[in-house]
C-alpha cells in the first residue's frame, strides 16, 4: 500500500543543505503496524511528515519516490495534497493535551473533519461521530462529545485524537509517538486499540517511537533508523530476535530491563564517555566532594506528610473542598540508600519532591533530615542547612538551566551561594574539574546551555547539583526527556556518583524499569497515597499491592528470548 | 460564574472609591474652593458663611462621604467657569467622544485583524513587509502630526472632508449623534482615522505575533493533517485561539482611546469630553476635572469587566461550574 523508496529529505541552511533523511525505504501493507524506531534526531518524524506532505519549511523532498496505492504522492499539487490529508492518510500526534483545539467541542471537531471529506448531512456526521467514539471505548459518547477537550483525561483525549484520525476511513495512519505522553495503563489500552483497528479495519499504521518495548509489543515489522539512514528493517521477530546490525543490538541493550537489575548499562559505541572510577584518575572535584562527605551520609524521614491545595472558589458562601495531593505519607530513607518513587501522573510524585525541597508547605506531618527536624515551605529559612544538603535534578534539561548564563556561571553559583569556595578563580577551576567528573569536556565552561544536547545538559544539571556538596539528591524524572542510550549513560553516571560519594538519592520516575535499575527501596504512589513500600527486589519480584502488580504487568517489555541477544 | 462576576464587581467598587478620593482631593486641596468661587469683593464674613454652608469646615472623612454620596445620586456639583451643573456639561459632551472612540476602534479592528492574519500567514511576502513598514511609520509619528497631515491633504488640498467640528448631528433622547447624517459621517472620518491608527498597528502586530505562535501549535498541525479546509483552519481554529490576548489589549486600549482622545479632539476641534477637559484646565475648573477623572475611570473599569466576561465566552476552559 505505502511504498517509500530512496527517500531523501533536505533542509537548506546557510552552510548548504542538511540531509535529514537519506535513501530511506519502507513498505506498509493494509492492516500492518510498521514500527519506525530510532533516537531523537534520527529522522523518524521527518519520514512521517514527508509522507503526509507536511514537512516543516524550508525542508523538501530531494529524491526518491512515495506511493500510496497507485497515487504518486510527490506529484500532487498543494490542493490535491491537502484534499488527500485526512481522506487517505491521517496522523496521530504525541501529546493529546495539545493536539485538540481547546476552543471547539469534540463534536464540532469530528463533524467538521467528516464533512470536509464527505458530502454528508450534519446529523449523519454526528451519528458517525458517536459510533466512532463508542468504538474507541468512550461510553455515553452522544453526551460526552458535547464537551470540550479539557474536560477529558489524557487517555480519553488520545482516544478522541484517534477517532479524529479515523473518522474518514483513511488507508494509512502515521502515529508519531502516540503513547509517549501517557501512563502505562493508558498506554496499553491505546496500543490495544491500535492493534484492533489494524486487524479489524485493515488500517496501515506507521508507528513512530523511540520505545523498543512498544515495538516489541505490537509492531508487525520494524525499521531501525539512525542519523537519517536506514539501519535495518524486516519483520519484528526477525529484527529484534536476530539483530544483524550492531546499532540495533546497542539500542536494545540500552533499554532497562524490568526483570533484573544491571550494574552498568552497555552504551552505544561512539557515544562513549569516560566512566567514573574506570581509570585511576585524580580529579580535584572528586577529592573535593569526598572531603565534603567524609562524615557519614545522612538519612531522611517523613512522618504523616499531607499536602492539600485549596480548591477553586466558585461561590461566596461555600468553601471549596481542598485537593489532597499527598495523603499521610510516611517513609524513611536510610543514609546512602536510593529510594525509588513510582506512580502515574497525578500520583503526587512531584509534589513529594517539592515538599522535600521546601517549595511546598505540608498541611500536616513532620520531616527530619539526619535526625533533625526539617521545616517545610517558607518556615525553612533561606539559610537553612538543608538548602545546601538537599539538591535537585529536574526532568526537563531544556528549561532547568538558565539559557542566558554560561555554563561556568551556572556551575559556580552553588559554590558562592553556599560560601563553599571564596575565590572566583578557584570556583572556575573546580567547575572545570566537575565537568570532567560528569564526563564533559572542560571547554564547555564558556558555552551556553543551548549549545548542548539534552543528555549533555542533564549532565550539567547533575554537576550543578553536586557542586553544592549535597548529601541528598532528588532526581525528578531525570531521564524521561532523554533517549534510551543517553538515559543509560546518565543512569551509569548516577550509579557511579552514588557509589563513590555515598549520596542518598530519591529517584522519582513513572518508568518502573528505570527505577529498578537504581533503587534499593521502592515507594509506589497512587492518588497521593502509599500503595506499597519495600525493598526493590521484593516489590518487583513479590509485589504485595494489586496496583503494583497491575503496573508491572502493563509495562511493555521485550520478550526474554529477544532480550538475550543483547551484548 | 456569579462568584466570578461578584468578585470583579467588588474589586471595581474599590477602584472607583480610590479614584473618587483622588478627584475629591483635587477639589478640596488644589487651591481654596472658596477663593475660586468668589471674587475679590466678597467680604471675609461672607466667605466664612459660605464655607460653613458648603460644609468645608466639617471633618475630612465626612466631607469625602458627602462627596461620594452626592456623586452616587448623580449630583456632580457645579462648574466654576460656566456655573452649569457638571453632570449636564459632561453628558452633553460624552456622545461625541464615545462615537469617535467607537468608530476609531472599529477601524482598527476591521483593518488590523485581517492585516494581522495576512502578515502572519505570509511572513516573507512583499505586501507583508510593506504593511509592517507603513504601520511602523504610523506609530512613530505623533498623533497630532498625523491629524494635521490628514487635514492638510484631505481637508485643505483636496477639499473632500471637513477639518473641524462634528458636522450635522441629530439628537435622539438627549444623545447627540453624528451617525444619522452624511455630514456627520464626513466629519467623523478624519478624526477617527487619526485616533485609530495607533490601535490599528498594535492590534495588527499582536494578532500577527499570536497567530504565528498558534500556527505552530500541535492542534493546528493536527487539523492540517486531517485536511480541514484552509479557510476554516485560519479563521475558525487559529484566529479564535489568538483572541484572548488580543481582546485584553484592545480593551485596555479602548479605555485609553476614550481617555486620551484629548489630542485628536483638540486638533479637530471635536466637541467631546477631551476638549472640555482642556478648556477646564485652562480655567482651573476643578469640579469638571474631578468628574472627568471619575467618568474616565468608570469607563476603564467597565471595559475591563466586559473583557473579563468575553474571556469566559471565548475560552471554555475558564468556565468554572457553579457549585450547586
Amino acid at each position: 500500500m505505502l511504498r517509500v523508496q530512496g527517500l531523501t529529505v533536505k533542509f537548506p541552511s546557510r552552510f548548504g543543505d542538511v540531509t535529514a533523511v537519506e535513501d530511506m525505504a519502507m513498505q506498509i501493507a493494509p492492516g500492518e503496524i510498521h514500527g519506525l524506531v530510532g533516537e531523537s534526531g534520527a529522522g523518524k518524524s521527518t519520514v512521517g511528515a514527508a509522507v503526509i506532505g507536511l514537512l516543516q519549511p524550508p525542508g523538501y523532498v530531494a529524491a526518491g519516490s512515495l506511493h500510496l496505492g497507485e497515487t504518486d504522492l510527490r506529484t500532487l499539487d498543494r490542493t490535491a495534497a491537502h484534499r488527500m490529508r485526512g481522506k487517505r492518510i491521517s496522523m496521530i500526534f504525541q501529546d493529546p493535551q495539545t493536539s485538540l483545539n481547546p476552543l471547539m467541542t469534540i463534536e464540532d471537531q469530528l463533524v467538521e473533519t467528516i464533512q470536509t471529506h464527505e458530502d454528508i448531512t450534519t446529523s449523519d456526521a454526528q451519528a458517525r461521530a458517536v459510533d466512532l467514539l463508542e468504538e474507541m471505548g468512550i461510553r455515553d459518547a452522544a453526551a460526552r462529545m458535547q464537551a470540550y477537550p479539557h474536560q477529558f483525561s489524557g487517555g480519553m483525549r488520545q482516544r478522541v485524537v484517534i477517532a479524529l484520525a479515523l473518522c474518514t476511513n483513511p488507508e494509512l495512519i502515521i502515529a508519531d509517538e502516540p503513547t509517549t505522553a501517557l501512563d502505562v495503563a493508558v498506554q496499553s489500552q491505546v496500543l490495544d486499540l491500535i492493534r484492533r483497528l489494524a486487524d479489524v479495519r485493515k488500517v496501515g499504521f506507521m508507528l513512530i517511537t523511540h520505545d523498543i518495548g512498544v515495538i516489541a509489543q505490537i509492531a508487525d515489522s520494524v525499521t531501525v533508523m539512525r542519523r537519517g539512514k536506514l539501519i535495518e528493517n524486516g519483520p519484528t521477530a526477525e529484527v529484534l530476535g536476530r539483530p544483524q546490525h550492531a546499532y540495533t543490538k546497542q539500542l536494545m541493550g540500552a533499554v532497562p530491563p524490568l526483570d533484573r537489575r544491571l550494574d552498568r548499562f552497555p552504551v552505544p559505541e561512539d557515544e562513549t564517555s569516560p566512566a567514573l572510577g574506570t581509570a585511576a584518575r585524580t580529579n580535584k572535584a572528586e577529592d573535593w566532594l569526598l572531603e565534603g562527605v567524609r562524615q557519614n551520609p545522612i538519612g531522611l524521614s517523613l512522618d504523616g506528610i499531607t499536602v492539600a491545595f485549596p480548591g477553586t472558589r466558585t461561590s461566596f458562601w461555600h468553601k471549596p473542598a481542598p485537593f489532597v495531593a499527598l495523603d499521610d505519607i510516611s517513609f524513611e530513607v536510610r543514609p546512602g540508600a536510593v529510594l525509588g518513587v513510582v506512580g502515574e501522573s497525578g500520583s503526587g510524585k512531584s509534589t513529594l519532591a517539592k515538599t522535600l525541597t521546601g517549595l511546598l508547605k505540608p498541611t500536616a506531618g513532620t520531616m527530619t533530615l539526619a535526625g533533625a527536624d526539617l521545616p517545610g515551605g517558607k518556615a525553612r529559612g533561606r539559610h537553612h542547612a538543608s538548602r545546601q544538603l538537599i539538591q535537585m535534578v529536574f526532568q526537563d534539561p531544556f528549561s532547568s538551566l538558565n539559557s542566558r548564563h554560561r555554563i561556568g556561571a551556572i556551575l559556580s553559583e552553588p559554590l558562592w551561594l553556599y560560601g563553599l569556595v571564596k575565590d572566583a578563580a578557584d570556583r572556575r577551576a573546580l567547575a572545570k574539574e566537575m565537568l570532567d567528573l560528569v564526563g564533559m569536556a572542560p571547554d564547555a565552561i564558556d558555552k551556553y546551555p543551548h549549545q548542548f544536547s539534552g543528555g549533555q545538559r542533564q549532565r550539567i544539571a547533575v554537576a550543578r547539583a553536586l557542586l553544592a556538596r549535597p548529601k541528598v539528591l532528588i532526581c525528578d524524572e531525570p531521564t524521561s526527556a532523554l533517549d534510551v542510550s543517553i538515559q543509560a549513560e546518565l543512569l551509569n553516571l548516577l550509579k557511579d556518583l552514588q557509589a563513590a560519594f555515598g549520596l542518598t538519592i530519591i529517584f522519582i520516575s513513572h518508568n518502573l524499569a528505570v527505577v529498578r535499575q537504581m533503587a534499593d527501596e521502592v515507594l509506589v504512589l497512587r492518588n497521593g497515597r502509599v500503595q506499597e513500600l519495600g525493598a526493590a527486589e521484593d516489590v518487583y519480584e513479590r509485589p504485595s499491592a494489586a496496583y503494583t502488580r497491575e503496573l508491572l504487568s502493563l509495562t511493555p517489555v521485550m520478550p526474554a528470548e529477544w532480550a538475550q541477544h543483547v551484548p | 460564574m456569579a462568584y466570578f462576576i461578584g468578585k470583579r464587581l467588588i474589586q471595581s467598587v474599590f477602584v472607583m472609591l480610590a479614584v473618587a478620593f483622588l478627584a475629591f482631593s483635587l477639589f478640596r486641596f488644589v487651591g481654596d474652593p472658596i477663593t475660586q468661587m468668589t471674587g475679590v469683593e466678597t467680604s471675609v464674613a461672607d466667605q466664612e458663611r459660605l464655607r460653613e454652608e458648603l460644609g468645608l469646615n466639617d471633618p475630612f472623612a465626612l466631607q469625602f462621604m458627602r462627596f461620594t454620596g452626592d456623586m452616587l445620586q448623580g449630583d456632580f456639583g457645579f462648574s466654576y467657569r460656566t456655573r452649569q451643573p457638571v453632570a449636564e456639561m459632561i453628558s452633553s459632551r460624552m456622545p461625541a467622544t464615545l462615537e469617535l472612540g467607537v468608530v476609531a476602534l472599529l477601524i482598527s479592528l476591521v483593518v488590523g485583524i485581517p492585516a494581522g492574519v495576512y502578515t502572519a500567514l505570509r511572513p516573507r511576502g512583499a505586501a507583508t513587509q510593506a504593511i509592517l513598514m507603513v504601520t511602523l511609520v504610523g506609530v512613530s509619528i505623533p498623533t497630532f502630526v498625523i491629524g494635521i497631515m490628514l487635514i492638510f491633504f484631505f481637508g485643505v488640498q483636496l477639499g473632500w472632508l471637513p477639518t473641524f467640528g462634528r458636522g450635522g448631528t441629530v439628537t435622539i433622547g438627549g444623545w447627540e449623534t453624528s451617525f444619522l447624517t452624511v455630514d456627520g459621517w464626513r466629519a467623523l472620518i478624519l478624526p477617527a482615522i487619526t485616533l485609530g491608527v495607533y490601535q490599528l498597528t498594535l492590534t495588527m502586530r499582536l494578532v500577527r505575533a499570536e497567530m504565528m505562535e498558534v500556527m505552530r501549535s500541535d492542534y493546528i498541525r493536527f487539523a492540517t493533517a486531517r485536511g480541514v479546509p484552509m479557510g476554516r483552519l485560519y479563521f475558525r481554529h487559529a484566529l479564535a485561539n489568538t483572541m484572548v490576548p488580543v481582546i485584553t489589549i484592545i480593551g485596555l486600549q479602548f479605555g485609553g482611546v476614550i481617555a486620551f482622545s484629548i489630542v485628536t479632539e483638540s486638533v479637530f476641534q471635536w466637541p467631546g469630553m477631551g476638549l472640555l477637559f482642556l478648556e477646564s484646565i485652562r480655567f482651573v475648573d476643578i469640579p469638571v476635572m474631578g468628574v472627568y477623572l471619575v467618568v474616565i475611570a468608570f469607563f476603564f473599569v467597565l471595559v475591563n469587566l466586559i473583557v473579563d466576561l468575553l474571556y469566559v465566552a471565548i475560552d471554555p476552559r475558564l468556565r468554572i461550574k457553579d457549585v450547586s
